[in-house]
């Protein structure tokens, strides 16, 4: 078993957690008590953070919709399918007719880089978060 | 936060507005509740009486929507006993004489009954916080969904800075936030107005230095906002999106009029780790690694950057959000789009945002993080802020009065609906917390918090079923008999997807800041008749 240092994806407090990890799954997670919000403390979210991890419920497949019905299909697929209907979309009725949501789930780099995408790339500042929700 | 969490525990007065810390922040409330173990004295304001309001010393239970003339009359009263910190407010800050001049001209009474408490009440929690130099004023969502929001947010400012409560240790304005990284997804400019680091997209100097890096034109106007988005509409500007990690179809205010813009976009691509309400609709779904499964940052209420380490490698076949967006952007022949791993985005980050400067894995990994801002190699972190000067030079008194919210209770709604997060338990959208057994064995339905006089003039029993309605839609919900909302007040979280609460909120928002006013729309009550 190994614990891995990390912090709590619920709230803005920002808890040290550490995942427990045995044979590539995270079975557990526990206060880090040096860090200085958790200081040995969790909250019942916190406490039960590793439970969602590998929920039988969590996507696993890229999926597309044909014929209505969302099926799963290869990373090239899918990606190939979004970049042409986003170029069309640019295409057609120009980058500001494209939206881009980005999260508060999500680490900085990864909004940075959408952010980075959304006005370099498409070309639009259309781009916000749940930050008012 | 312009303080530290840790500093809450110190502070000798504590105001927290619209805010249910206990239960949505566990561990600052857990500060604040240990600062009143230490003596420290607390007043909450809120329509709810909330666990932390049980505690509070005086809890000012105002009616929703009332927040200016509750501040206003606060700072009357300051005014009035002499308790102003006239030094602090000669040496840092401006426009203070038409404020004072303002609040002279308001009656007291008029003010005390437009926020339905009593006079003496308000008038001991303006001498106590106003008494103390170790004051601190929390805020949270209570305080900015309301469609006077922006002046709401602005009359706590005029309040903090009259005291002379800001600036030092212990004492200050505090927004908590309540996603984990929602600090960070606006540092990092996911808003449509600014560049990382809140640096004007307006600004063409500013756009300068992002071109040169980034080796593409950025367009200067700036763009629109998430709800501006989602209630684009049937034939909206927006005709295609992409979506990280949100879910706007349980989230987002009015939702009839969210589904109408989803149901009529040509294209529709979202990337999360649960088929969510909003990925159900969607043309392409991406399967995305959850945070145990790769590395980056995420940014605290308190402004401290912290490292999340891979625990797992991606389970199944999904893929971090980094890889996906950069698959895209290469696609689209984006420069700029080949980082080889999170620590190497973060070196661009500090390049182009002043107050994540000095952030570098190598230092965030040997700490518990760094708090921005954060200048260079050197530079420690800022524990807190506004020390010496504000950002914006002086601090700004600026008139804030009040306004009723966009919806009054009348004969044909009756009552006020109040919605948030509603549970210990439960986290926004519920994707994660109904994917773990045990939040959902303690928290398994949607509820509705009712005043015991109401349900009795309504003829409810605890745990019946009602159907709850407003101008815009109706749910079904189970009904909770509490004292923890007002007669002619009712509560309830939009944590259910079966009970879709925002089908009866507003979509009035703030014209500034443009946050909905959830805090406030009319809404009846309907016993289910059984057959």
């Amino acid at each position: 078993m190994q614990n891995v240092m990390t912090i709590c994806n619920y709230c803005g407090c920002g808890c040290g957690v550490y995942l427990c990890v045995d044979n590539n799954r995270v079975v557990g997670s526990y206060p880090s008590r040096n860090h200085p919000i958790s200081r040995g403390n969790l909250c019942s979210k916190g406490w039960h953070l590793h439970q969602f991890i590998h929920s039988r419920n969590r996507l696993r497949e890229p999926l597309l919709r044909k014929n209505g019905e969302l099926l799963p299909v290869s990373w090239d697929e899918a990606l190939d399918v979004t970049a042409d209907a986003l170029h069309k979309s640019r295409e057609r009725s120009g980058p500001d007719s494209i939206g881009v949501l980005a999260s508060a789930k999500c680490s900085n780099e990864e909004n940075y880089l959408l952010q980075k995408f959304t006005r370099a790339g498409l070309g639009t500042n259309n781009i916000d978060h749940c930050a008012r929700l | 936060m312009t303080n530290s969490i840790e500093e809450l525990g110190s502070a000798d007065v504590l105001l927290v507005t619209g805010s249910n810390t206990t239960e949505t922040h566990p561990q600052i409330g857990r500060n604040i509740l240990e600062a009143v173990d230490g003596g420290a004295k607390l007043i909450v304001i809120d329509p709810r009486r909330t666990d932390l309001a049980k505690e509070a010393h005086i809890h000012l239970n105002l009616r929703p929507g009332t927040d200016i003339a509750l501040i206003n009359c606060m700072m009357r009263i300051i005014l009035d006993e002499d308790l102003a910190d006239d030094l602090f407010i000669s040496m840092r800050t401006e426009n203070f004489i038409p404020l004072r001049d303002y609040l002279h001209r308001l009656d007291l009474d008029e003010l005390s009954a437009t926020t339905g408490i009593e006079l003496k009440k308000i008038h001991e929690a303006a001498c106590i916080y106003a008494r103390s130099s170790k004051s601190v004023i929390c805020y949270c969502l209570g305080v900015t969904q309301h469609s006077c929001g922006t002046d709401n947010v602005q009359a706590v400012a005029n309040l903090a800075m009259l005291t002379g409560n800001v600036e030092k240790k212990h004492s200050g304005v505090d927004p908590l936030r309540g996603q984990n990284n929602v600090q960070g997804a606006c540092d990092m400019a996911a808003l449509p107005a600014v560049l990382p680091g809140y640096q004007a997209i307006t600004d063409s100097a500013i756009r300068d230095r992002f071109q040169a890096v980034w080796k593409r034109e950025i367009p200067a106007v700036p763009g629109l906002s998430l709800t501006e988005m989602t209630h684009s509409g049937k034939d909206g500007a927006i005709r295609a999106m992409f979506i990280m990690g949100e879910n706007p179809l349980i989230s987002d205010p009015h939702l009839s009029r969210v589904q109408e813009t989803f149901e009529n976009l040509d294209f529709l691509a979202v990337s999360d780790i649960f088929l969510t309400e909003t990925a159900q609709h969607a043309h392409v779904v991406f399967p995305a690694a959850s945070f145990a499964e790769k590395r980056g940052t995420i940014t605290n209420s308190e402004r401290r950057v912290q490292l999340c380490r891979q625990a797992i490698p991606p389970i199944a076949n999904c893929r971090p959000d980094s890889e996906i967006i950069m698959e895209l952007g290469k696609r689209l022949d984006c420069p700029g789009m080949d980082f080889e791993s999170s620590d190497e985005i973060m070196e661009e980050i500090s390049l182009l945002t002043p107050i994540y400067g000095g952030m570098h894995y190598d230092r965030l990994e040997q700490s518990h993080g760094l708090q921005w801002p954060c200048w260079n190699r050197d530079h420690e972190g800022t524990e807190f802020l506004h020390k010496y000067y504000f950002t914006r030079g002086k601090g700004q008194f600026t008139i804030t009065r009040h306004q009723e919210p966009a919806e009054r209770p009348d004969r044909t709604y009756p009552y006020t609906l109040v919605t948030g997060r509603g549970s210990y338990h439960h986290y926004h959208t519920a994707t994660m917390t109904r994917n773990s057994k045990r939040l959902v064995r303690e928290y398994p339905e949607a509820l509705l918090e009712i005043n015991a006089q109401d349900a009795k003039t309504l003829q409810l029993q605890d745990g019946e079923k009602v159907e709850l309605l407003s101008r815009r839609g109706k749910v079904r919900i189970t009904i909770t008999i509490t004292d923890r909302v007002q007669p002619g007040t009712v509560f309830s979280s939009f944590h259910f997807f079966e009970v879709p609460i925002n089908q009866l909120t507003t979509s009035v928002m703030d014209p500034k800041s443009k946050c909905p006013e959830f805090k406030v729309c009319s809404v009846n009550l309907q016993k289910v008749k059984h057959d």
